[in-house]
């Protein structure tokens, strides 16, 4: 009888998730299609991008120059054993610009505003605003999930570049002016090496589908949530979770798209 | 309508964070160094490219003239074929020599042109007639050694 129950259990989870990753997508989809609003009257996503933009500001700023300085200590260290400390600019610029800008600024982004974006529409359900907007024949996806989206996918391309140029800023503190790297070096070999298109540009995409896919979990967490108190407080911890774990997991596979070695 | 304290806040967003991919892209990258448009297209044969990758930079006396774009096998010479992007700017006379050659002992290869003295300069599309393969230290410390057991007999 234990092996029935369990089974039982484990099918429901499994078809639970299908059904789940269903809705999702025609979230996804609905949110596009009723996209129109949102530009509009962009004075919606204007509030949205203060909200999720303007706000994660000071902590994407702090912490892109502290990890600029952490690269810049560690990346110093490391290559004196090489005799190279001339390249810790390209060092310092290419894993920021590549690698830890768009993912640090989405996981950062995942944190400071999914998570408030999930918890402000699971407050809307349980609340029964989003039932109002239904009955006054106001499409809630066009006016709330849709702004909130297309603010999120503007400001994290925005977000991740100030981080890597904060983390640049960081590395050059930290190489040339507290441990005298010839500052010519640092940023002619840094130019040298970065090259517009392969790096930056990839690093742009990058944070553009991080952007998207932070968004989406964020907003369907806080749109599927039970309307209860453990509910919201639930879907907030999910998305902060399966965020987390989307970003890395994308970010497995846009590098192997991106960077396969030639 | 009316403007807002919260318009001033996106806007100084939107600025900072465009104001931020600017500095990527021209003091972090290369986008102020070369320009794709304005360069031609020269080939050369090597018979061994050792490391050398697309994207490899193109110098002549140390300056950055272009980039490689491509390096493919031509199999009816067994020979390996390297594309370079090289900048308008600059012209290079029929007989320069093209080198791979590796910056410091350990570090990544590049083509380096030495220009001859011809009167005409290669067009567009055409080749390098002259050049010399990559250094590959496996030959050289093979041929070290046989030039030592030579020495002893």
């Amino acid at each position: 009888m234990a092996i029935t129950r369990s089974l039982r259990g484990i099918g429901a989870r499994v078809v639970g998730g299908v059904w789940r990753i269903g809705f999702g997508t025609r979230f996804f989809l609905m949110t596009l299609f009723y996209s129109g609003l949102s530009f509009r009257r962009f004075r919606l996503t204007v509030r949205e991008l203060f909200f999720t933009g303007v706000m994660s500001l000071i902590i994407i700023l702090v912490a892109g120059l502290f990890v600029g300085i952490v690269l810049g200590m560690q990346g110093y260290e490391t290559l004196k054993r090489y005799g190279s400390e001339s390249a810790l600019g390209t060092l310092v610029a290419l894993s920021l610009v590549r690698e830890l800008g768009p993912v640090l600024a989405a996981l950062l982004f995942a944190s400071r505003a999914g998570s408030a974006m999930t918890a402000e529409i699971g407050l809307m359900k349980a609340t029964e605003q989003i039932s109002a907007m239904e009955m006054m024949a106001v499409n809630p996806i066009a006016r709330v999930v849709a702004p909130r989206f297309w603010a999120g996918v503007i400001s994290m391309p925005l977000l991740a570049a100030m981080f890597s140029a904060m983390g640049v800023f960081g590395g050059y503190m930290v190489g040339v002016v507290m441990i005298g790297v010839d500052e010519g070096s640092f940023w002619s070999q840094m130019q040298s090496a970065v090259d517009f298109q392969h790096d930056i540009l990839n690093g742009v995409i990058k944070s553009v589908v991080f952007g998207v896919a932070v968004t989406v979990i964020s907003l369907f967490e806080g749109f599927d949530a039970p309307p209860t108190a453990e509910g919201v407080s639930g879907a907030t911890t999910r998305t902060v979770v399966q965020s987390s774990l989307a970003i890395l997991l994308l970010d497995v596979i846009l590098t192997a798209f991106m960077f396969r070695g030639e | 309508m009316e403007r807002s304290t919260l318009d001033l806040w996106v806007g100084i967003f939107v600025v900072v964070g465009f104001g931020a991919l600017a500095v990527l892209a021209f003091k972090v990258g290369n986008l102020s160094t070369y320009n794709v448009s304005q360069s031609y297209q020269l080939q050369a044969y090597f018979d061994n490219i050792g490391g050398l990758k697309a994207q490899a930079s193109v110098k002549s006396a140390g300056v950055l003239v272009g980039r490689v774009t491509e390096v493919r096998l031509d199999t009816s010479l067994y020979k390996a074929r390297v594309t370079m992007n090289i900048d308008k700017r600059y012209q290079f006379p029929k007989d320069t020599f093209a080198n791979i050659l590796t910056s410091g002992l350990l570090g990544e290869q590049y083509i380096g042109l030495m220009a001859g003295g011809d009167e005409v300069m290669l067009k567009d599309g055409e080749e390098f007639k002259k050049t010399q393969s990559a250094v590959v230290l496996e030959d050289l410390i093979g041929k070290f050694l046989y030039g030592k057991a030579e020495e002893t007999k």
